[in-house]
């Protein structure tokens, strides 16, 4: 017997309240895999004790959601009897550690979150944040992270089709790696997690239990320091044609009427999955780990209960079916086995080598896990103009080429080209958009999807950030033509037991919650990451939304490429020039004082809802949101890829602000000029604010005097990755 | 008409080939799992894409041992169409129904996207609709598309006609600079020595028009249904 030891407790990341809570309820010292179990389900990545009083505050219902937070991911009905099914999750920690397979788990991971509901992945999207390009991991993170995501979607064949890239010194020490799937299921079709029926049996899926990834999720929810590396063991390993076997053996079985209940076994694998099922059902649960299938000899209890071993599923089954299911799993030479069954106890027992290795009652694990409101204090920066004179003494041509050919706002084909974004041939609109778009197979109904978020933002102002993080993911999707319907969020951040950090977890939902409610955006999952520091420094906030929306009819929809010449451009939304927190100010001039942008969520939802008609009557094919780096940048990115250029005229004086402001709400198009008249009316009956800003022409970029021939901005534009890497 | 579609574990354009096969062809498919042993009565045997066994060992390798290959390499000897699409031409050249093999990006990563690969052989089966020389935009995704042949071979290959696209520019040109993953003279795709073996890296079932604007696949599809008429 292992004796339970004060250190041994704080190793297992819980605290001395937490453990005298322990030692009440179970009336007795737990027995060191009961201390595992319970320092699994109760660390934050877990329990979410730190967010949790936060979170419950989101909108989570509108008339589409048929599932909202809670289980493995979220559904909406996109109508015709389809859901969509998706979530988005951080594999944070595991990257920094060992970015290859990190990364890959990571997207394994959500995998198997939606296509245990009953779906079928349709698409895959990631947000990325590195440090400083100057770091000397940067480059080696990068590439591993990049060629990990790839590794998996493309072995699984399933679209990787959008998400961001971006680098910031504040994760120099701590990437971020969210990665997010969608899928869809029919809506009589949806598979849920809570158990039924005592005697059921309770089965084990998928790949065999190994000793990798023990306490991966007590790892992910602690601090790094400079040992972080010696953590390597605790990263799991990913096999994606395992899990590909895994998904056509699930939706096979899925087919038939066998499933009760199914839930993969992910963060603190074998155990939260048995205490989420059993404890939604409110039954007990009892196993015999000897009948868990081991990869290694001799795992002890303890080892079998904390793996995050990949590619394994937890399934609830009559009895008199296991023959079917079984049927299924042997054609796909996986792993099957009955390891234990429902009870009526309210307990969840383990047997291992015939002996009684934990005996706890659920409701202590799940209603009995901590839930904190930590203190928080939302600081936000002061306001602060930037003057004339601190403006760049260079024309707005010149100041282009620096920006568009800068880490954040160059090319990120380096990075998508690695990844299968065309397989199932039903990626209709592929990377490099605002939202990608994904056809239903089968259908011409098309779903719209984009992930975002604006960290800079967060950090100077909490709670605006946390409005312009979801505004602005509806505004992605808007610009394609597509009704925004829902969102997952993940929210990493640093340490939430530093006042400070709370506070931008607090403000950011705050913010988040305005949009979601004027947007009519709900949240239908998600996952917290924190503790997201290194030695006391922690990452900018960071809430990346993932948001989903529907095209009913896939013959129309927009995209942000210029098609014709002698279009005229229209920029909707009204433009001050406000420069604090832009790329601009924060890139070129280093100043990082003042106040990001504020969203006007009524104008927000004018302008957007004004856009989506003027798509949807065809009067618009070309409409591109404009976010970071401004007005020119968005005009740029519109004219690469067809060779059409564009000239515009500005008032001198100020065209600094107005070309490289980043005031929100704000669309660009660009129409036939005989609409012109026809969407002049439509804009000014729905008093949206609009300038006519030039036209397109032919591969010329022209801003007032100064031009540049597309070509050369391509060139800058698209080799940046290339060059970086190569040096 | 009907068509046997290969299905091994790790397949994953089974789905895609299937539905350009029906859509364009007109041609029914067979979904085959990898364990059966015969094919059945059909027109033309498709090895898709994919991750065959996970490319485990070497892309190819175990699938080209599964239990259906002895059949599908019995009747594609006796003259039976069959086409092998990125795994699917891994797997035919580790059978030996194709000449050379495909190695690793020179790149050294995967890469996806939409290139132009020239028509060289147009008396094929599947490119007779195609005029010679001329240039198409087909999709490819893969990690080991390299082709890659011994001196010997290449000349086998060059002298019997059996280059049947090659990557090129947009006008055609098939200078190096245009070969997206390194392989030897830009060799896209070829053809066994009796016309009926095509194996091919880039995807023509990416391009019918099931990704938008792209069609130059059908041209493609359409030659097999002439041809097996």
């Amino acid at each position: 017997m292992t004796l339970i030891t004060e250190d041994l407790v704080e190793e297992h990341g819980i605290n001395k309240e937490e453990y005298s809570f322990i030692l009440k309820s179970l009336k007795r010292e737990p027995s060191i895999t009961e201390l595992g179990i319970f320092s699994a389900m109760w660390s934050e990545h877990c329990s979410y004790k730190s967010s949790k009083f936060w979170l419950k505050q989101l909108p989570t219902e509108n008339n589409n959601v048929i599932q909202g937070p809670g289980e493995n991911a979220g559904v909406i009905d996109i109508g015709d009897g389809y859901a969509a099914i998706f979530k988005m999750e951080s594999h944070n920690h595991p990257s920094f550690i060992e970015p290859y397979q990190g990364a890959a788990t990571g997207v394994g991971g959500i995998l198997r979150d939606v296509f245990t509901m009953g779906a079928r992945p349709v698409a895959l999207l990631n947000s990325l944040r590195f440090g400083d390009t100057s770091h000397e991991k940067t480059k080696h993170l990068l590439t591993g992270v990049v060629s990990g995501i790839g590794g998996y979607g493309n072995c699984m064949g399933i679209p990787t089709v959008g998400g961001e890239v971006e680098f910031n010194s504040s994760y120099n020490d701590n990437i971020l790696v969210n990665a997010m799937c969608v899928g869809i299921a029919k809506t009589d079709k949806i598979f849920y997690s809570k158990a039924s029926g005592v005697g059921n049996s309770v089965v084990y899926v998928g790949s065999k239990t190994g000793r990798d990834g023990i306490h991966g999720a007590t790892m992910a929810s602690a601090e790094f320091d400079e040992n972080s590396e010696e953590k390597r063991p605790t990263v799991q390993v990913g096999d994606p044609f395992s899990e590909k076997l895994l998904l056509e053996a699930c939706l096979e079985l899925m087919k038939m009427d066998v499933i009760i209940a199914i839930q993969d076994m992910g963060a603190a694998g074998l155990t939260s999955s048995a205490v989420e099922m059993a404890g939604k059902g409110e039954l007990g649960i009892e196993l015999d780990l000897d009948k868990v299938p081991c990869r290694e000899k001799n795992m002890s209890a303890y080892e079998i209960m904390l793996s995050e071993s990949q590619e394994r599923m937890l399934m609830i089954i009559e009895p008199k079916k296991e023959h079917i299911a079984k049927e299924v799993f042997d054609k796909w030479e996986l792993d099957f086995s009955v390891i234990g069954k429902l009870t009526n106890t309210n307990k969840m027992v383990i047997n291992h080598e015939r002996m009684k290795k934990a005996e706890i009652v659920l409701d202590i694990l799940e209603k009995g896990a901590p839930s904190y409101k930590r203190p928080y204090s939302i600081n936000k920066y002061s306001e602060e103009k930037i003057n004339n004179e601190k403006l760049i003494d260079k024309d707005p041509i010149s100041i282009l080429k620096d920006l568009i050919g800068s880490p954040n706002l160059c090319s990120r084909k380096w990075v998508w080209e690695q990844y299968d974004h065309m397989v199932m041939t039903d990626t209709i609109l592929i990377p490099g958009g605002d939202s990608a778009i994904i056809r239903v197979h089968g259908t011409n109904k098309g779903l719209s999807i984009t992930s975002d978020s604006t960290p800079r933002y967060c950090l100077s102002d909490p709670i605006e950030g946390g409005k312009q993080a979801v505004a602005e993911a509806w505004r992605n999707l808007i610009a394609v033509g597509s009704r925004p319907i829902a969102i997952t969020d993940c929210m990493n951040f640093g340490n939430p037991e530093k006042e400070e950090i709370m506070g931008q977890f607090a403000g950011v939902v705050k913010g988040m919650i305005m949009s979601c409610n004027e947007l009519d955006f709900p949240v239908v999952s998600g996952n917290v990451s924190l503790y997201n520091e290194t030695n006391g420094k922690g990452i900018n906030p960071t809430p990346v939304i993932g948001g989903v929306g529907v095209i009913n009819n896939l013959d129309i929809f927009a995209d942000h490429n210029f098609k014709r010449k002698d279009d005229i451009i229209i920029i909707i939304g009204k433009t001050d020039g406000h420069l604090s927190q832009s790329i601009y100010a924060t890139e070129l001039l280093n100043i990082n004082t003042g106040l990001p942008p504020k969203v006007n969520l009524a104008e927000e939802k004018k302008n957007g809802l004004t856009i989506k008609s003027l798509i949807e009557s065809s009067l618009v094919d070309t409409s591109h949101d404009v976010s970071d780096g401004g007005i020119l940048i968005a005009l740029t990115e519109m004219a690469i890829k067809n060779n059409i250029g564009f000239e515009i005229e500005t008032d001198k004086s100020n065209s600094h602000r107005f070309l490289f402001g980043e005031d929100q709400g704000r669309y660009i198009v660009s129409i036939k000029e005989k609409n012109l008249i026809k969407v002049k009316k439509i804009l000014e009956e729905n008093n949206v604010i609009y300038t006519i800003a030039g036209v397109t022409i032919d591969k010329i970029i022209k801003v007032n005097e100064e031009k540049i021939h597309i070509d050369m901005i391509k060139e800058i534009y698209e080799n940046w990755f290339t060059r970086y890497l190569s040096e | 008409m009907k068509a046997a579609i290969i299905v091994f574990p790790g397949s994953n354009c089974d789905r895609d080939i299937a539905v350009s096969l029906k859509k364009i062809s007109e041609i029914e498919p067979l979904m085959i799992w990898h364990k059966e042993t015969s094919i059945p009565d059909c027109d033309i045997v498709v090895v898709p894409g994919g991750f065959s066994f996970g490319d485990y060992l070497r892309c190819g390798s175990m699938a080209a041992n599964s239990p259906i290959m002895l059949d599908v390499i019995n009747k594609a000897k006796k003259g039976m169409p069959t086409i092998g699409i990125c795994n699917g031409f891994q797997i035919l050249t580790e059978t030996g129904l194709l000449p050379g093999t495909l190695i690793k990006n020179d790149c050294l990563s995967f890469l996806c996207k939409t290139v132009s690969i020239k028509v060289e052989n147009s008396n094929t089966k599947f490119s007779n609709l195609y005029s010679k020389s001329e240039v198409i935009d087909i999709p490819i995704a893969h990690n080991e598309g390299n082709f890659f042949a011994d001196d010997d071979t290449l000349n086998k290959i060059k002298d019997n006609d059996q280059i049947v696209f090659k990557y090129c520019n947009n006008s055609g040109k098939t200078e190096k600079e245009f070969n997206p993953n390194g392989s030897i003279e830009n060799i896209a795709g070829i053809i066994n020595k009796d016309g009926n073996v095509l194996g091919m890296m880039p995807h023509p079932e990416r391009a019918t028009c099931q990704l938008s604007q792209l069609n130059d696949g059908e041209k493609f599809f359409n030659s097999i249904a002439e041809s097996i008429l």
